[in-house]
């Protein structure tokens, strides 16, 4: 019994790090301007590949900003964070190969 | 020894006190574990679905293409309903956290209309472009659209079921107030999809119209 409940070791002060209304309100303004923001430089003119690699870039953010506050991958434990980022980073490495094995990105 | 001390000391006599899950031998919850473990598994559905719209793009012979039926102020509204939709989520958390499922609830349901919201506008929109001539069989842009993004509404109805179905519970007085857990499961379902709506938005709908 001793050693069964020695293995429990969770992770103390967990739920109460998670962010204030005030800050999931601040994060969702902060997501706001940042799809305003997008939707602004849609309409940016002869600067393609600059303007495609700030939307990947703000995307990345916006991606971020949800999973880290929303989804409290921050202040969870780290297997959650290993366990989405591990889904996410072979999902991206595997399409990314197939893709470029089948010439999308030089066309 | 030193173990049973430690043990002592965090579990005094019960074991579940002060958890919102059973004890566990990670001293984590099963339920959280699988639920990311499903949304990492998720990462690769939806990278699968993506990528044969990128294999395709530029590949069709016969229109109406992107460029024709795309409606972005239109789709930016959407969009900003669904992120919105994420943060009336993690309010409903907040309340349930503090025990007030009344206000629980009202969150919940905001979430639910939101989502229905962006349900009603995809329907919209697919209807619109049905008109313009674009179907599923039309051409590959047609094809790949339509099963990306229609499997993306699947979810987010899938999504608002399960936020109606949470909502009722409460309101029948059958969701006790140490089941936050529940309602962080689900939210953990909704922002997911609401992520998976930001690649989208940008790699769909924003990056093939820059010029």
């Amino acid at each position: 019994m001793t050693d069964e409940a020695a293995l429990v070791s969770p992770e103390p002060g967990v739920e109460e790090h998670y962010p204030s209304e005030w800050q999931y309100i601040k994060v969702a303004l902060l997501l706001f301007v940042i799809t305003m923001g997008e939707v602004g430089i849609y309409y940016v003119t002869g600067a393609r590949q600059a303007v495609t690699t700030l939307m990947l870039a703000m995307m990345a953010v916006k991606f971020s900003l949800v999973a880290l506050y929303f989804m409290h991958l921050r202040f969870d434990s780290k297997l959650f964070r290993r366990l989405f980022v591990t889904g996410l980073i072979l999902a991206i490495a595997v399409y990314i190969i197939a893709l470029t094995s089948l010439h999308v990105f030089s066309r | 020894m030193v173990v049973t001390a430690a043990t002592t000391e965090e579990h005094p006599a019960h074991p579940e006190e002060g958890l919102s899950h059973p004890v566990t031998s990670t001293g984590l919850s099963n339920e959280k574990i699988a639920m990311w473990a499903f949304l990492g598994s998720e990462c690769l559905l939806f990278g699968a679905l993506i990528s044969t719209y990128l294999l395709y793009r530029g590949r069709s012979v016969a229109g109406p293409l992107p460029s024709d039926v795309y409606d972005i102020p239109y789709t930016s509204v959407s969009s900003f309903v669904l992120l919105m939709s994420s943060l009336t989520m993690v309010m409903a958390l907040a309340a349930m956290q503090r025990h007030d499922q009344r206000r629980m609830r009202v969150w919940l349901l905001t979430t639910a209309l939101l989502g229905s919201v962006f349900v009603g506008g995809q329907a919209y929109e697919f209807t619109s472009f049905y008109r313009s001539g674009l179907s599923l069989h039309q051409n590959l842009f047609g094809s790949s659209f339509f099963v990306l993004t229609g499997f993306h509404g699947a979810h987010v109805t899938i999504g608002i079921l399960m936020l109606l179905s949470l909502a009722a519970i409460s309101w029948k007085g059958r969701l006790a107030d140490s089941r936050v857990e529940t309602v962080e499961l689900i939210g953990l379902y909704w922002h997911f999809v609401d992520v998976v709506w930001i690649v989208i938005f940008t790699v769909v709908y924003l990056i093939p119209g820059v010029k």
